[in-house]
C-alpha cells in the first residue's frame, strides 16, 4: 500500500528533536564546549573560518559544535550567518611580508635567510596511534615568533629568475558580491580558490601532479604567522590597525616560460587562508597555476587547467547543497517520467506484437 | 584503548613477503615497474612509503642502516625514517656510506662509490618515465610492452628545438639492461653515470602508486640522448666551500637577502670526510 507523506511539519519537528538528542549523546558524558573546540579542535576550526569565508573563532566553533562535526555542514553554518552580517568597507591589503612567522619552510633551498622554521607541524611525526598522548602534559616550548623575515621568491625575483606579479590597475573584484563570470580575473579565480572545498582543490592539485596538466612545482615557502590587519576609516583617512589574522600562505615556483624576448623565468602559484591550513594553500597554489595555463600560451588539457569547471565546481556549499538536494521530493518530475516510460513500453510491446 | 603491538620493521611477515616476491621479480627483469599491494605507513603517501616498505622487507637485525635526504643525513625526513627504523626494529645506524649495509635514499646517490654488499633503496614519487608524456597507465603499459619509447625521443628533440638543450636537469629517463626506459626517481642528472654498472643492488619503491622496480649489480644503464646532443652532466665553477671538493654535488645555500650564495656539498657524509682528509 502506498502511503502518501503527509504531515510534514510534525516529522519534522520530531526530526529536529531527534537530531538535538544525537548532538548531544549520551548525557552521561560531559558535554563539550565552544572554548574546548576553538583550543582543541583547532584545525577543524580554522578550515571552517575558511571556507565559511569569515575569520571568527568563535562563530566556527560554535558551527562546528552545532554541526556534530560535519566541517561542510559548519562552513554551511557560517556562509549563512556571514551573509547577514554588514559591510563596512575593504581592510588595506594584508602584508604576509610583515607576518609574525611561527613556522616557514621552503623547499627549494637549504637554508635561507631567517631560517626554516618548522614550528606546530604533524610533518616528520609518525602517525602511529598513540592513546596515551592526553594524558602527558605537553612541555611547554617558548614560542619566540620571529621578526621580519625576507620571501624566498622576492630573493629569486632579485636575479630575474622568477616572473614579477603584474598589477593589474583595477581594484580587486569581490566573488561574494558580483557574479561569476568567465573568463574571471585572477584576483577573483583566488578569492573563489580560498573559499573553495579543500578536498575538491587537493585532488585537483594531485591529478597536475601525475600527468593531468603538469605544473612542475616546488615549495618556494610556506609560512604561517599573526599579521596585522589594517583599515582605513573615513572619518580619519589613515589606516589604523582593527587586529590581528592568523594566515597560512604558499608560495609555489613553478618551471619556466620564455620566449624569444623574454629570456626563460620560473613561474608562480600563490595560495592563503586563514589559520594553519597548509594542505589548502598548497593546493590552492597548484591550481592557481594551473588555471594560468592560457595566460601563459600553455595547452589545455587537463580538469585541472579547465577555469569553469574548476570554479564552478569548487565550493562545498554550493555542491552539497546541488547533491543532497536530490534527497527533496521529486515526486512529479518522476511521475512525468514514469507516464512517459510507460507509454514507450507500451508503443514498443504493440509493435513487437504485431511483428510476431 | 588497545594500541597493536608491531612486528620486526613495522610490516608483518606476510606482507614482507609479498614485497620479497615483487622484489625477486623486479630484480629478475631489470627496469620492469612490478605492481605491489602497497600498505598504509605510518607517514604521509609521497614522503617514502614506497623506500620505507622496501627496506622494512629486506632489513634483517645485523644490517647497518643509512637514510639520506637530498644527499644528507640530517634533513629533517631522513632523520624521520631512520628514527622509525630504530624504534621498529632497533638496527644500526651510521652516517658513513661505507659502513652501512642498506642505504635509504631520496633524491641522490651518495658520493663514495658503492659496493657489492650494499643495497640502495629508493623512494619513488612517480616510477613511469612516460607519466608526463602519456598520463593514462593502461597506455604507459603496452608502450613498454611494445618498446615503444618514440615519444620520450620526441620529447628530448623538442626541448633541443625550444631551448637548445635536453632541459630535463632531474628525474632524467634512461634505458635499462637495454630493454626497459625507467624513471631513476628525482636524482638530479649527476647522478645518473652512478647508476650504470654499479656494484650495489639498486631497488626502487612508490608506495603510493603502487610499484616496485630493481637495478641488479653490474647492468648497464644508459642515459637517452642524441649521438649530436650526447648526455652531459653539470658542472660548478666553484669547489665547495666548506671541503673543496670539485667532483661532488653542491647545494645552493642563500646567505643574506642581498644576492650572497654559497656553494656546499649536497653529500653530509662526503663532505665532511674530505675536510678530515685535508
Amino acid at each position: 500500500m502506498y502511503v502518501a507523506v503527509k504531515g510534514g511539519e510534525k516529522a519534522i519537528d520530531a526530526a529536529h528533536r531527534l537530531l538535538s538528542e544525537g548532538r548531544r549523546g549520551d548525557p552521561s558524558v560531559p558535554e563539550i564546549t565552544t572554548e574546548q573546540i576553538s583550543e582543541q579542535l583547532a584545525l577543524a576550526v580554522d578550515r571552517v573560518m575558511n571556507e565559511g569565508s569569515l575569520y571568527d573563532r568563535g562563530l566556527a566553533s560554535l558551527a562546528v559544535k552545532q554541526a556534530r562535526g560535519d566541517l561542510t555542514e559548519a562552513i554551511f553554518l557560517v556562509r549563512a550567518a556571514r551573509t547577514t552580517l554588514a559591510r563596512f568597507g575593504y581592510t588595506e591589503p594584508a602584508n604576509t611580508s610583515a607576518m609574525l612567522i611561527r613556522r616557514r619552510v621552503s623547499a627549494a633551498f637549504k637554508d635561507i635567510p631567517g631560517g626554516q622554521i618548522l614550528g606546530p607541524t604533524f610533518d616528520y611525526t609518525h602517525r602511529l596511534l598513540d592513546a596515551g598522548f592526553d594524558r602527558t602534559s605537553p612541555s611547554l616550548v617558548p614560542e619566540t615568533p620571529s621578526s621580519e623575515i625576507p620571501k624566498v621568491l622576492a630573493m629569486l625575483g632579485q636575479e630575474g629568475l622568477i616572473e614579477q606579479p603584474q598589477a593589474s590597475g583595477t581594484a580587486p573584484g569581490d566573488v561574494t558580491q558580483e557574479p561569476a563570470s568567465f573568463p574571471m580575473p585572477r584576483d577573483q579565480r583566488l578569492q573563489t580558490l580560498a573559499r573553495g572545498d579543500e578536498g575538491f582543490l587537493l585532488s585537483l592539485a594531485y591529478s597536475t601532479q601525475r600527468g593531468f596538466g603538469r605544473t612542475h612545482p616546488f615549495a618556494g615557502e610556506i609560512r604561517l604567522g599573526e599579521v596585522e590587519i589594517e583599515f582605513t576609516p573615513v572619518e580619519l583617512g589613515f589606516p589604523v590597525v582593527i587586529g590581528e589574522v592568523t594566515l597560512t600562505e604558499c608560495e609555489m615556483i613553478n618551471q619556466f616560460i620564455g620566449s624569444a624576448d623574454v629570456p626563460p623565468q620560473f613561474t608562480r602559484g600563490y595560495g592563503l587562508g586563514f589559520g594553519h591550513c597548509e594542505r589548502k594553500v598548497m593546493s590552492m597554489a597548484l591550481v592557481d597555476r594551473s588555471l594560468r595555463a592560457d595566460e601563459l600560451g600553455e595547452e589545455r588539457v587537463a580538469p585541472a587547467q579547465d577555469e569553469e569547471f574548476v570554479i564552478s565546481h569548487c565550493d562545498n556549499v554550493q555542491a552539497t547543497g546541488f547533491v543532497e538536494h536530490l534527497k527533496l521530493p521529486h515526486y512529479v518530475d518522476f511521475q512525468s517520467e514514469l507516464i512517459l516510460l510507460r507509454k514507450l513500453r507500451a508503443e514498443a510491446n504493440v509493435m513487437q506484437e504485431a511483428a510476431e | 584503548m588497545n594500541v597493536p603491538a608491531y612486528n620486526f620493521a613495522y610490516l608483518n611477515e606476510q606482507t614482507k613477503r609479498m614485497i620479497r616476491r615483487a622484489l625477486l621479480k623486479a630484480v629478475a627483469i631489470p627496469g620492469y615497474q612490478v605492481p605491489f599491494a602497497a600498505r598504509e605507513m605510518p607517514m604521509p603517501l609521497g614522503w617514502g612509503t614506497g623506500g620505507v616498505q622496501v627496506t622494512a622487507a629486506i632489513l634483517t637485525p645485523e644490517d647497518t642502516l643509512k637514510v639520506i635526504d637530498q644527499g644528507a643525513d640530517d634533513t629533517t625526513n631522513a632523520v624521520s625514517i631512520r628514527r622509525f627504523f630504530v624504534k621498529t626494529a632497533g638496527v644500526k645506524t651510521t652516517e658513513v656510506t661505507e659502513e652501512a649495509t642498506i642505504i635509504q635514499t631520496r633524491h641522490r646517490i651518495p658520493e663514495t662509490p658503492l659496493t657489492e654488499k650494499q643495497t640502495l633503496v629508493f623512494q619513488v614519487p612517480i616510477p613511469e618515465p612516460l607519466r608526463f608524456l602519456e598520463p593514462r597507465e593502461t597506455e604507459t603499459r603496452k608502450m613498454h610492452a611494445l618498446e615503444e619509447y618514440g615519444v620520450m625521443h620526441v620529447k628530448l628533440y623538442e626541448d633541443i628545438a625550444r631551448f637548445g638543450e635536453i632541459a630535463t636537469s632531474y628525474d632524467y629517463p634512461a634505458l635499462v639492461n637495454d630493454r626497459y626506459v625507467f624513471d631513476p626517481s628525482p636524482i638530479p642528472k649527476f647522478d645518473n653515470p652512478k647508476l650504470d654498472n654499479c656494484p650495489a643492488l639498486q631497488l626502487f619503491g612508490a608506495g603510493r602508486e603502487k610499484r616496485i622496480y630493481a637495478i641488479p649489480p653490474y647492468t648497464s644503464v644508459k642515459s637517452l640522448d642524441f649521438e649530436d646532443y650526447p648526455f652531459s652532466i653539470p658542472r660548478w665553477e666553484k669547489p665547495c666551500e666548506i671541503c673543496g671538493s670539485r667532483a661532488s654535488y653542491l647545494d645552493e645555500i642563500v646567505t643574506d637577502d642581498k644576492g650572497g650564495r654559497m656553494f656546499v656539498c649536497s653529500d653530509t657524509d662526503h663532505c665532511r670526510k674530505q675536510k678530515s682528509a685535508a
